[in-house]
Formats: C-alpha cells, structure tokens, sequence
C-alpha cells in the first residue's frame, strides 16, 4: 500500500490528516494466522468501507483499531499515539473510538437512557444532568426520546442498534467503527439504521465500516478497502473499486455479490 | 393423636429450633455470596498462585462431605489450642462449604453472559473493573438468583447435620423434645413437617420469582 493510494483523489472530497495509522499488522488465532500484515492509513473525515469475503479478517482488522483483539505484530497509531505499546492506557483512547457491533450489545439491564449515560458519567467526561442533558438530545435525533426509560428487551433490532449508536456518540468519538451493523436485522429494518449512519458520515463522522451493503458503501464511502485472506488486496475509491477492480480477487468478489 | 399432643405441648421449642435453622441457613448464604464473590474473583484471575489456591479449595469443598468438614472445624480449635463457642465454629464450617458452592454459581453466572456485553462496555472506554461491577456482574447475579435460592433451601436442610453438635436447630429440638416427652417417632415426624413447610415454599416462591423474571426478558 502506497501512500498516494490511501490520500484522498484528486476530486479529493476529504483532507483530513492521520487519525488511524496502521504498520505490519498481523494477528493469529491459535494456529490460524488471520490478518498478515496490513498497512493502512484513516486519515480525519474518511469515511472508509472494508469489504470482503467472510473469514477474510474484516471484523479482526476493525476490532484490531481499538485493540478489542491485541496484535502479534505490527503498531496501531491513534491521533500519533501508539496505542498498542506498553505501558499506554488503552481506555482512554478507546473512549475516542466509537464502536458498533453486529450484535447491537445493548445492557439489557439498563434503562434506554442509562445505556447512553453510563459511559460518560462511568469515565467522568460529564454530570449524571449533563449525560442525561446530552442523551435525551441524541435520543431524540434517533427517535427514540420517547423509549428513554424503558428497558432495551421492548426495542424492536433496528431501535436496538440505533441505541448503540447513539450510546457510542455520546462519548463524542473522533471515529466511529462499525462492524457489519446491519447483518443482524430484519430486511425491513435495515433502512432506518443505513439512515442514522448516513446522517452520521454526512455530518463529517470519520468512519470505517464493515459492511456487505455494497450500495451503501458504494454512496457513502470515499474508500473502499478490499480483504481477501489476511490482506487488504485492493483499495481505491468506490468509482475504481466497483466500476473498475485491477485485482482478480476483486473482480471475482464483487462479481459474487453484485447480482 | 400424640403428634398434636406434642406440637402443644413444645411447640414454643420447636419454633426456637425453626428459627436457629432458618437464620443459620440465611448468614451462610449471605456469607457465602460475598465470600464467594471474592474467591470467584480469584478464580479468575490472572494471577496463578491466587487460581491454584482457590481451585484446590474449591474442589476439596466439594470433594469431601459436609458432614467431615463440620468434624474437622469442630476438632480443629482443640488441635491448636483455642477454646471456641460451638455454634461459632459449625457456623464457619457450613460458611466455608458454602462459599465453594456459591463461587462456583457466579463463576458460571459470568461465563453465561455474552463476550458483546464486555467488548461493548470496554469499547467505550470503560476499565475492566467498572465492566465487571456496571455490565457482567449485575446480570450474573440476576442469572443465578434461582440457583441461589435452591442454595438456600439445600442449606435449609443441610443445617440437620448440626443437630450431631446439639446446636439447637429443629433436629436438635427433635433429639431433646423426643427423649423430654418419650414420643420420638412423632417428634421426627414434627421435624419433617417443619422442613417441608419450609422448602416447599421457599421453592414454590423462587418459581414465582423465577416465572416474573422471565416476563421481564
Ligand atoms: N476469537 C477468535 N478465535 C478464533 N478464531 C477466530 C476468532 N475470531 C475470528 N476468528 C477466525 O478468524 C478468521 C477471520 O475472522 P473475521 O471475523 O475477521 O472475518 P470476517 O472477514 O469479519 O468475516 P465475516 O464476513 O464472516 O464477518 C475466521 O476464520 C474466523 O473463524
Ligand atoms: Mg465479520
């Protein structure tokens, strides 16, 4: 990966400078060597989409960022800080990094608002008032003002994953990392949860999206990543990646799951 | 019916006896829970030593019948020389065995809950300790409420045993009022109604609990 394919094109919609910076990362599960050596750059306001067969390392590769897997090899720059070094506190930089799961993993235990206050107020960025002053507003922009205080089991998958995205906002990240958000819903919910993140990218969000919405990718990224086996194999904007793959590997991919 | 006779005449007896049963089997699961939380914690720790110990205790807790342990603490203080109230050490006995069991629950009630649970609370920020206290721990303990209070009812009956040391729980009261009254069989058969009275519907309230809880997921 050179440097002039990961700085924004020429139309170059984005100049941000390096948020994320990516060395020689590979990770191994056990015997199964998973990411082999990546390279990579995000730099403030991309807004990237990794995509990819399954078992490729996508998921790996973005909980990788924020550390959620620890690497073998290789270093994870955040904001210049080398994050996977010893003795750095991880926590604190994961406070900058928003991040969404398949899953949703909302606290089923917590009241809808508690879930986007407990953070805040659990690391001391805000006052219990100020958290809730500031998840009421999110909530709000979501829809879901009115579930504020009822328990996370009565939200419907799409209000689910919308919850977490406001709960990772909340924290005011400088990124925000999405594994694959809507995989796990109902086709007529995946809509509403593309919505909120649009709003979110329209709005300057930097991000790095896992996702085989390839339309959506295709309309909001300024970047594509391909991964095949360990590897980002190919990398451009959506208009080279979709409308013109150099890889094989690409080309074969994408012939799988456009039509 | 010299059941009824005896109930009237020694029931003021045998209530002492619920009583001492029924508090006894409530501070050693009380006990047992916030004992068994920490060795629960070492379990899982990363340190191997605080693992070895706590595992060798726990398997020896439960390799070995209560009945035993209640012996070794009753021979134990003569052995190094204390004098100690007996009441006090069959009390630390049934705790000791009783914080194994209870460990080994949370042990499994934090293992029940989801890895998300733990990525999501840390991805935002939040320190392996406040995840454990805030998000893992509070719906371990919902999980394993159940199996808490079947603890509580085997201890209910557990606590006969102490009856061998004349502690003065309902067996206890049934050995004295029996040989009092020369009515042994019907006092046994008192015994009996008192501890099924208890579990049952100690049990039959955990099935309620158990039943509200499940509406709530
Ligand atoms: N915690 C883990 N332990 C063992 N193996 C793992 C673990 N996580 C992932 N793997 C393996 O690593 C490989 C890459 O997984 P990863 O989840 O990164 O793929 P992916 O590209 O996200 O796939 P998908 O599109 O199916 O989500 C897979 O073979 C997977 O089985
Ligand atoms: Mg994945």
């Amino acid at each position: 990966m050179t440097e002039s394919m990961i700085q924004p094109n020429d139309n170059g919609l984005v100049k941000g400078q390096e948020l994320i910076r990516v060395e020689g990362l590979h990770k191994s599960f056990g015997k199964l060597h998973v990411l082999k050596g990546i390279d990579e750059v995000i730099h403030q306001g991309e807004v990237v989409s990794v995509i990819g067969p399954s078992g490729s390392g996508k998921s790996t590769f973005l909980r990788c960022l924020n550390l959620l897997e620890t690497p073998e090899e290789g270093k994870i720059f955040f904001e210049g800080v080398q994050i996977n070094a010893k003795g750095v506190n991880v926590d604190i930089h994961r406070r900058k990094m928003g991040m969404v799961f398949q899953q949703f993993n909302v606290f089923p235990h917590l009241s809808v608002l508690d879930n986007v206050t407990l953070a805040p107020v659990m690391t001391k960025k805000m006052s219990k008032e100020e958290a809730n002053e500031t998840a009421m507003g999110l909530l709000k922009r979501i829809g879901l003002a009115d579930k504020a205080n009822v328990f996370p089991r009565t939200l419907s998958g799409g209000q689910k994953q919308r919850l977490a995205i406001v709960r990772a906002l909340a924290m005011s990240p400088d990124v925000m990392l999405f594994d694959e958000p809507t995989s796990a819903l109902d086709p007529e919910m995946v809509g509403e949860v593309l919505d909120v993140i649009r709003t979110l990218v329209k709005g300057g969000m930097t991000t790095v999206l896992v996702t085989h919405e390839m339309g959506f990718a295709r309309a909001v990224s300024n970047r594509i990543l391909f991964m095949d086996g360990g590897v980002i194999e190919e990398s451009g904007t959506p208009e080279q990646i979709f409308g013109d793959p150099q890889s094989p590997r690409t080309r074969e991919f994408l012939s799988k799951v456009l039509f | 019916m010299r059941v009824i006779k005896l109930i009237a005449a020694a029931w003021p007896q045998f209530l002492q006896g619920t009583w001492v049963t029924v508090y006894t089997s409530l501070i050693t699961v009380f006990l047992g829970l916030i004992f068994g939380s920490l060795v629960c914690l070492m379990r899982m720790n990363k340190s191997k030593i605080l693992r070895a110990i706590s595992t060798v205790y726990v398997e020896v807790i439960r390799g070995t019948p209560i009945l035993l342990q209640l012996w070794i603490f009753f021979l134990l203080p003569a052995q190094l020389g204390l004098v100690l109230d007996k009441y006090f050490c069959a009390l630390f006995a049934l705790v000791v065995n009783s914080t194994a069991y209870v460990s080994e629950l949370i042990r499994s009630g934090i293992q029940s809950i989801d890895v998300g649970q733990t990525e999501a609370a840390r991805s935002l920020g939040l320190t392996s300790g406040q995840t454990m206290i805030k998000i893992v721990l509070p719906q371990a303990i919902r999980n394993i409420l159940p199996a808490i209070g079947n603890e509580f009812i085997m201890m209910i009956k557990e606590t006969s045993l102490l009856s061998t040391f004349m502690i003065g729980d309902i067996m206890t009261v049934r050995a004295t009022v029996g040989a009092a009254y020369f009515l042994p069989f019907q006092a046994l058969i008192i015994a009996g109604i008192i501890y099924f009275v208890l579990t049952f519907s100690m049990s039959k309230l955990l099935g309620l609990l158990e039943r509200r809880m499940r509406q709530d997921d």
